[in-house]
């Protein structure tokens, strides 16, 4: 796999996802929400999606969402570029859902993908978990529960690689950065 | 040759009207059916809508009756949440010309973004994308004799669905090519994503003239026609071909062209039957083929929705950037 | 006025003249070439070094849409294209509205022509009244006042009985009839050539069978009647080798050409171009090719322009629902020299396509610079290039494929009897932009 950027040093994805698999159990259970779909937000959310599904032991399948429909720049950059559809292969009405993305950066990707679950049904509730905060926020979106809060300098971004290996990577002055 | 170009393709490389297959990419067609693939799910949602297109003025500017293609068009756009309107333009009433371009700039007037036009020229489409402003695009919904470019993309899908590659298969398409857009359009669709023979299968009245021309190969008698085709598409037959000098009767030609159980046997087992509807039982195709289990015709007609909605979404994003 | 237009090349085909020589004019008429008249004193001398001096030229067919189509074009302003496009007498088809079938049409163009006072304007009458197909016109009294053949224009005769007796009455008459020859069956709702490229675009077509078949029924019966009858505007390689052999069967037949078609073919309306919606239509490239073999031949002996000009509304359409035909009178020069260009004819032979010989199929003295005919010329150069757009066109009708496109040859000066009406403003060395070369 090709290697983009420099790693994040003393970053190990494994300890921060079982960190949030923690820290997510006791949330969801202080909250009552025990019993819950998890839905990961493609391409990145949905590998993180997929190791705490099986950390948390939900029984259920794996949602997951293609928010292209409900992005925001439709405007300014037309159609993207043809990502698998979104595939919920569950009930939304009614059931308590955890979302998960990779990067939590301006939130509006987390507001397409709300928009996107909408659209499938009215969830009881949605609990919302990161990788990486890195802060930047646009929209009044926080996490619940995230994996590591970085702090950037400017132009630098941070990316997902994986599914396997997961790995973070630093990016300085990407041409195109991304929500 | 000389071709038609860029009026499609914007300076962005994008595709901004969707008037013909003719002289598009192989890439821009799998393009379509990809997208459409993801559209297609969207029917099953709790809320059938995505809001790609929202705020968004389509209008559907059909100068031939049609209530079909009109209400798959208009259940598309809503299904990316554009306004749509319906106008109805009986072209006998209207004083030609005149009319169409000022209808054109009453509605950039109003601030519509897309025409979706069925006219009975040959070329309207290209005429009403060349002379609307460049914000708007065009997607033809059937011009004359001439292209059908979303049927033949939604038929091209649904061949997809069945067959998976094109590369490899037979293709038939019966009946009358003279007067048939959707035969045009099918066939570059068919040929430019691969489809290495396809046959048109018809009377000589009902061929046009240097057919081959456009990559197929042509067939007068129907058993050899058929014989070992993955796809069957048949054509409609309309009743005033039998005024002219073109059929001599409706019998007649089902007794020499129309598909029956005996026929569609000497097709591979497991060839498709389409038609672009609406069919007529009996003069083009047998009840018991179009209701049979190789008959897709209904699933052709979903299928539309899914396609037209892609082609709607790239050709409103066209503009961006 | 005496005139001397000095050093020119004088081309005039019917004198087997093709020379650095000097015309010499007066009294409206040509009064030498070569030598000067003894006494002969100039009032003015027209200085046509590096230029070509030719009869005016003689247009077998030129709409001038007066009467009855003046949103289109009217007399004064298609005779201004016409000396602009070094054209001195044209002949106009008898499809105006009303209908050339009465003496009293012929008279109201004669008038309003002479009044523009810019170029001769010669009449085709009616073949049949108001062109039905059904009763004759009275062809005598056409003939009477003026008309210098009988036509149907485009509207075929589809009784073959009437189209017999309108024969055998035009040649009583001694009246050349101008056919155009094309089956209205097989014609149908056409709009350009049937063929691959009428199929892929979905227009529904001509058939070449639509002309051949016309010209095989009417070469029979010009056969049994003996009518002198001139074919208009053949658009097949076939026909023009049908009528070639009739020819050489003795028929008193003779044929043109419009310059359009011996250039552009079916090809250029594949992405609908209205511009190349002409009757009858551009047909294949092995009939463009056969229309000139003929015409180097000499058996299509004349070329006209064809002159058809539309307003806006009349080519802002789908293609089907366009009006044919090009504004031609202008590019008519520009094309007849790529011809020369193109190695088909020299310029003696191609000139006398578009002079002596269309006049010799109207039966009217122009087309030369013999001693003692009016003093119709053109004078123009060959090489000077322009620009074909709406403000360089004098014709009121703009639609020719060349709008936009620089084209070489320009007439510098036309003469009708020897009278100027036309002078060439002097060109602008600064070439406009966006100049794409045809």
């Amino acid at each position: 796999m090709k290697r983009d950027g420099t790693d994040i040093e003393g970053l190990d994805i494994r300890k921060l996802l079982s960190a949030m698999a923690a820290k997510l159990h006791a949330f969801l259970e202080s909250r009552g929400r025990q019993a819950t779909e998890i839905i990961g937000v493609r391409t990145g959310g949905v590998w993180i999606a997929e190791v705490l599904r099986r950390r948390l032991k939900i029984r259920g399948p794996l949602g997951a969402l293609n928010i292209a429909y409900h992005r925001d720049d439709f405007g300014r950059v037309g159609v993207h570029p043809t990502v698998e559809p979104s595939d919920l292969p569950f009930t939304v009405t009614d059931r308590h859902i955890l979302l998960v993305d990779d990067i939590l950066y301006t939130g509006r990707t987390v507001r397409a993908a709300l928009n996107e679950i909408f659209d499938y049904g009215r969830p009881a509730s949605v609990t919302l978990a990161a990788l990486v905060d890195r802060g930047g926020r646009e929209l009044p979106i926080q996490a619940d529960v995230t994996g590591v809060s970085l702090s950037l300098k400017s132009g630098e971004h941070v990316k997902l690689q994986g599914p396997d290996p997961l790995r973070l990577s630093l990016l300085k002055n990407p041409d195109s950065p991304t929500a | 040759m000389k071709r038609e170009r860029n009026l499609q393709i914007n300076a962005h490389g994008r595709l901004q009207h969707f008037l013909t297959i003719e002289g598009l990419p192989r890439e821009l067609l799998i393009e379509i059916l990809d997208r459409a693939e993801g559209f297609a799910g969207i029917g099953g949602r709790a809320v059938k809508k995505v809001p790609l297109l929202r705020g968004k003025t389509i209008v559907n500017l059909f100068f031939e009756p049609s209530t079909r293609t009109r209400t798959t068009f208009e259940l598309a756009a809503k299904r990316l949440s554009a306004d749509v309107l319906n106008l109805n333009i009986e072209s006998s009433s209207a004083k030609k010309g005149e009319t169409l371009l000022d209808t054109l700039r009453n509605l950039e007037a109003m601030h519509c973004d897309m025409f979706v036009v069925r006219h009975h020229l040959s070329g309207a489409a290209h005429f009403i994308a060349r002379n609307v402003a460049p914000h708007i695009s065009v997607i033809n919904g059937g011009d004359g004799r001439h292209a059908h470019p979303t049927q033949a993309m939604l038929d091209a899908y649904t061949i997809r669905r069945h067959k998976r590659d094109f590369m490899r298969l037979k293709v038939a398409i019966v009946g009358d090519v003279l007067h048939s857009r959707v035969a045009r359009s099918e066939i570059h669709a068919l040929k430019t994503l691969g489809v290495p023979e396809v046959r048109v299968v018809g009377p000589r009245t009902l061929i046009p003239a240097g057919v081959e021309e456009m990559g197929v190969s042509v067939c007068h008698d129907i058993e050899t026609g058929l014989k070992n085709v993955d796809v069957i598409v048949m054509l409609r037959l309309q009743t005033e071909r039998m005024r002219g000098a073109l059929l001599p009767s409706a019998a007649e030609y089902f007794r020499l062209y129309g598909l029956t159980p005996a026929r569609l046997k000497l097709a591979r087992s497991d060839a498709i039957v389409m038609h672009p509807g609406p069919i007529n039982r009996g003069v083009e195709i047998d009840s018991q083929v179009a209701d049979g289990g190789r008959s897709v015709i209904l699933q052709q007609v979903s299928h539309g929705i899914a396609v037209r909605m892609a082609v709607m979404a790239m050709t409103a994003g066209s503009q961006a950037g | 006025m005496n005139l001397h237009i000095k050093n020119g090349r004088v081309v005039d085909p019917a004198n087997g003249v093709d020379a650095v020589t000097d015309v010499y004019i007066s009294e409206g008429r040509i009064a030498a070439v070569g030598r000067a008249p003894r006494g002969f004193r100039a009032a003015e001398i027209i200085d046509a070094s590096k230029l070509i001096v030719t009869p005016g030229w003689v247009d077998l067919c030129a709409r001038l849409r007066e009467p009855g189509q003046d949103q289109k074009a009217t007399i004064a302003s298609e005779t201004m294209a016409a000396a602009a496009g070094g054209v001195t007498t044209l002949c106009c088809p008898p499809d105006t509205r009303p209908v050339i079938d009465t003496p009293a049409v012929v008279e109201l163009i004669h008038q309003r022509a002479a009044r523009a006072g810019r170029a001769r304007v010669v009449c085709l009458g009616a073949l049949t009244q108001e062109l039905k197909g059904e009763v004759l016109a009275g062809m005598h009294s056409l003939k009477r006042a003026g008309c210098v053949g009988v036509s149907n224009a485009r509207a075929s005769i589809v009784n073959t009985e009437v189209l017999r007796r309108a024969l055998e009455y035009a040649r009583t008459c001694d009246l050349t009839v101008f056919l155009h020859a094309e089956d209205a069956w097989l014609a149908g709702q056409g709009c350009m050539h049937e063929g691959p490229i009428s199929t892929r675009l979905g227009l529904p077509g001509i058939p070449e069978a639509a002309e051949t078949v016309a010209v095989a029924r009417e070469l029979l019966l010009i056969e049994d009647t003996g009518a002198r009858t001139h074919f208009c505007r053949l658009s097949s390689a076939r026909a023009a080798a049908q009528i070639a052999e009739a020819r050489q069967h003795g028929l008193p037949v003779t044929a043109d050409v419009s310059v359009q078609h011996l250039f552009y073919t079916d090809d250029e309306i594949a992405g609908f171009n209205s511009a190349y919606h002409v009757r009858p239509p551009f047909r294949s490239g092995r009939d463009r090719d056969g229309l000139r073999k003929a015409l180097r031949q000499g058996l299509i002996s004349a070329v006209c322009s064809d002159h058809e000009p539309q307003d806006q509304d009349a080519q802002r359409q789908p293609f089907a629902a366009t009006e044919p035909g090009i504004s031609a009178l202008e590019t008519w020069l520009p094309l007849m020299l790529r011809l020369v260009r193109d190695n088909l004819l020299d310029l003696p032979a191609a000139i006398a396509t578009c002079t002596v010989n269309p006049a010799r199929i109207l039966t009217v003295p122009a087309g030369t610079l013999t001693p003692g005919v009016a003093a119709d010329v053109c004078v123009f150069d060959p090489q000077e290039t322009w620009v074909v757009g709406e403000d360089t066109l004098q014709s009121a009708g703009k639609n020719t494929p060349l709008l936009g496109k620089q084209v070489q040859g320009r007439v510098r000066m036309t003469l009708l009897g020897g009278q100027l009406v036309h002078r060439a403003t002097i060109p602008s060395k600064r070439p406009p932009r966006r100049i794409r070369r045809s």
